[in-house]
């Protein structure tokens, strides 16, 4: 009874799960087809999914018309130096809010969290017109500079991680004479690994994928970020879809190998945030 | 660093040998949370409060501000149907929430029954959560299609002759909800998958013995299990939902006739196209005190429904 139970139980998941599947998958090959076809092509009826002729130059175009790479290269620029130097900063307080005793550390902690609820809107006025006074429209300054002191959520995650390791390790350490800032670059840095690159991973993504930060705050085309170069596609090729399409899936392909080699990471990282939080 | 120093001011520690040794573990811990205080400083208590003032002025980011009262927010409240016409459709929008935490739930519930190929799944349903907002909204514009899209040709082969989508006004949020959904199912089917594996498998078999069949375990083990991460996601996704409008900006502009314009929308478009700061600040005030209204209500109702452990 029970077995047979189990048995139509796991029919009707499989079943489901590949609905689910083709309606998730269907318009990312959609999408690739797409880009794969002649101008004229995308309004035969009915659909053909694989495109006659395969027509791989609409890749060529977009490569060569739209600073896609050019994009590219300066979203790396303005997100790598934060994302390292902001992991290091929101570790290291990360640690001391984790295991080291101050007086005022609990406020501070809970100022800092606050942060976390403010929603994004009641700040993004203010700080462009904080940006815009010192001069930093038109610069990358606006996407890099904020992301250097670290970040709220990174400080809060780091912590509840540095927290699940056992402070004997920390106290042979400090017998054998290692100062605080010892003991975060010789123990906890080399146990953390793994959050580290869960949060790493966030950060690159974040900024990757960012569009409102460079919308507000770049207005020169060389200094576009991918996104920006990618969502200026609509006004340029209207409604040239082939055209789109091939931006968009070159635009995809950097996050999604990254996602193949680091899925664990994501996996991990994510579900520890929402354990926690 | 003022908060520092008021705090340095406390009383503690006893022995005085102790109390040396102690202060310069004190010096290590101020100097580890320098930056992201100075951060928290920089960017966002100081332009917090900076906020309020400029709701009450009148600026358009090149004059200086002129004092102006309570006007913005007499304005937003009585005189701008927009506002509230983008409010209600921002609230339209989050009918999405439900539908995906429901649906987020079923296939984590699918995945966790020894599922052969659980990592393809989980990869399938994961992938649109890794991918850019602006290329994934390109794709679902082209989706769209009034003519040539994808959905209306599914649909032409039921015999179902779809709407215009995005260019009726009647459907146009209807889409956006549906991309919506489809673009965040991933990320909280990861958060129950977890949740469900959390749930002690005592519980079902002690359920099991007192005759449960699954609907009942469903009911009484698992959905109680869940629900702390049932409440995370739910104020998670309205706060998000509440701020929602990249996408909207990109697919549709907020028609038509407005009827995808998003209150975060509205209040980007009077803060950077009318370079009305002034009254993008109130907007934006009003916003942060009703997210802020809505998740102590969430948090509030959540004691009924929210088991710990």
């Amino acid at each position: 009874m029970n077995n047979k139970e189990n048995k139509l139980g796991k029919l009707s998941a499989y079943a489901f799960l590949i609905i689910g599947t083709v309606f998730m998958l269907l318009p990312f090959l959609w999408m690739f087809s797409t880009s794969l076809k002649l101008e004229g092509k995308v309004f035969e009826y009915p659909i053909r999914w694989i495109p006659e002729p395969i027509e791989w130059s609409n890749y060529v175009t977009v490569l060569t018309e739209a600073p896609l790479f050019g994009g590219l290269m300066n979203t790396l620029i303005i997100i790598l130096p934060p994302m390292f130097v902001g992991l290091l900063t929101s570790a290291l307080a990360a640690y001391a809010f984790a295991k080291l005793r101050f007086p005022g550390r609990e406020f501070l902690f809970v100022a800092l969290l606050t942060t976390m609820m403010i929603p994004g809107v009641v700040t993004m006025i203010p700080t462009f017109i904080l940006f815009k006074t010192i001069g930093w429209l038109d610069s990358w300054k606006p996407l890099m500079i904020p992301g250097l002191f670290g970040s709220a959520a990174c400080v809060f995650f780091l912590r509840q991680y540095f927290r699940t390791i056992p402070s004997e390790l920390e106290d042979a350490a400090k017998i054998d004479g290692l100062n605080p800032f010892g003991v975060f670059i010789r123990i906890m840095l080399p146990l953390s690994k793994p959050a580290l690159a869960a949060q790493g991973i966030f950060g690159f993504l974040g900024g990757y994928n960012d569009f409102l930060g460079p919308l507000i705050y770049i207005n020169s085309p060389e200094k576009f970020t991918l996104q920006l170069v990618l969502a200026s596609f609509q006004g340029y090729y209207v409604s040239n879809w082939t055209l789109i399409m091939a931006g968009s899936v070159l635009a995809l392909i950097p996050t999604v190998i990254l996602f193949f080699f680091a899925q664990r990471y994501f996996v991990e990282g994510i579900t520890m945030t929402g354990l926690k939080g | 660093m003022i908060m520092t120093e008021v705090s340095e001011n406390r009383p503690v520690q006893p022995s005085r040998k102790a109390k040396r040794k102690f202060n310069k573990e004190y010096l290590w811990g101020y100097s580890f949370v320098a930056a992201p205080i100075l951060g928290f400083m920089l960017f966002a208590f100081i332009p917090i409060g900076y906020s309020v003032y400029v709701s009450f002025t009148k600026y358009d980011a090149f004059n200086p501000p002129t004092f102006n009262g309570a006007d913005n927010y007499a304005r937003l409240l009585l005189e701008d149907p927009l506002f509230w016409k983008s409010l209600v459709n921002t609230l339209y929008a989050a009918i999405g929430i439900p539908i995906g935490m429901a649906a987020a739930l079923a296939i984590a519930i699918a995945l966790n029954q020894r599922i052969v190929g659980i990592k393809f799944f989980r990869t399938v349903f994961f992938l649109p959560t890794i991918c850019s907002v602006v290329a994934l909204t390109l794709l679902w514009k082209w989706v769209f299609n009034a003519d040539y899209g994808l959905l209306n040709y599914l649909l032409g082969l039921i015999n179902v002759s779809g709407p215009a989508w995005l260019n009726d006004v009647r459907w146009a949020m209807p889409s956006m909800i549906i991309q919506g959904v489809w673009a965040g199912l991933g990320f909280h089917m990861i958060l129950y998958l977890a949740a469900l594996q959390g749930v002690p498998t005592t519980l079902y078999e002690a359920a099991e013995i007192d005759g449960a069949g699954s609907w009942k375990k469903f009911l009484y083990v698992t959905i109680p299990g869940i629900s702390p991460t049932t409440l995370f996601i739910l104020i998670t996704a309205v706060i998000a939902a509440l701020q929602d409008f990249v996408r909207f900006m990109i697919m549709t502009e907020g028609g038509p006739e407005y009827s995808t314009m998003t209150i975060v929308y509205y209040l980007f478009q009077n803060a950077f196209r009318y370079m009305d700061m002034g009254y993008a600040s109130a907007m934006a005030w009003i916003l942060g005190i009703l997210i802020m209204i809505i998740t102590l209500i969430n948090f509030w109702l959540s004691r009924r429904w929210v088991h710990y452990e």
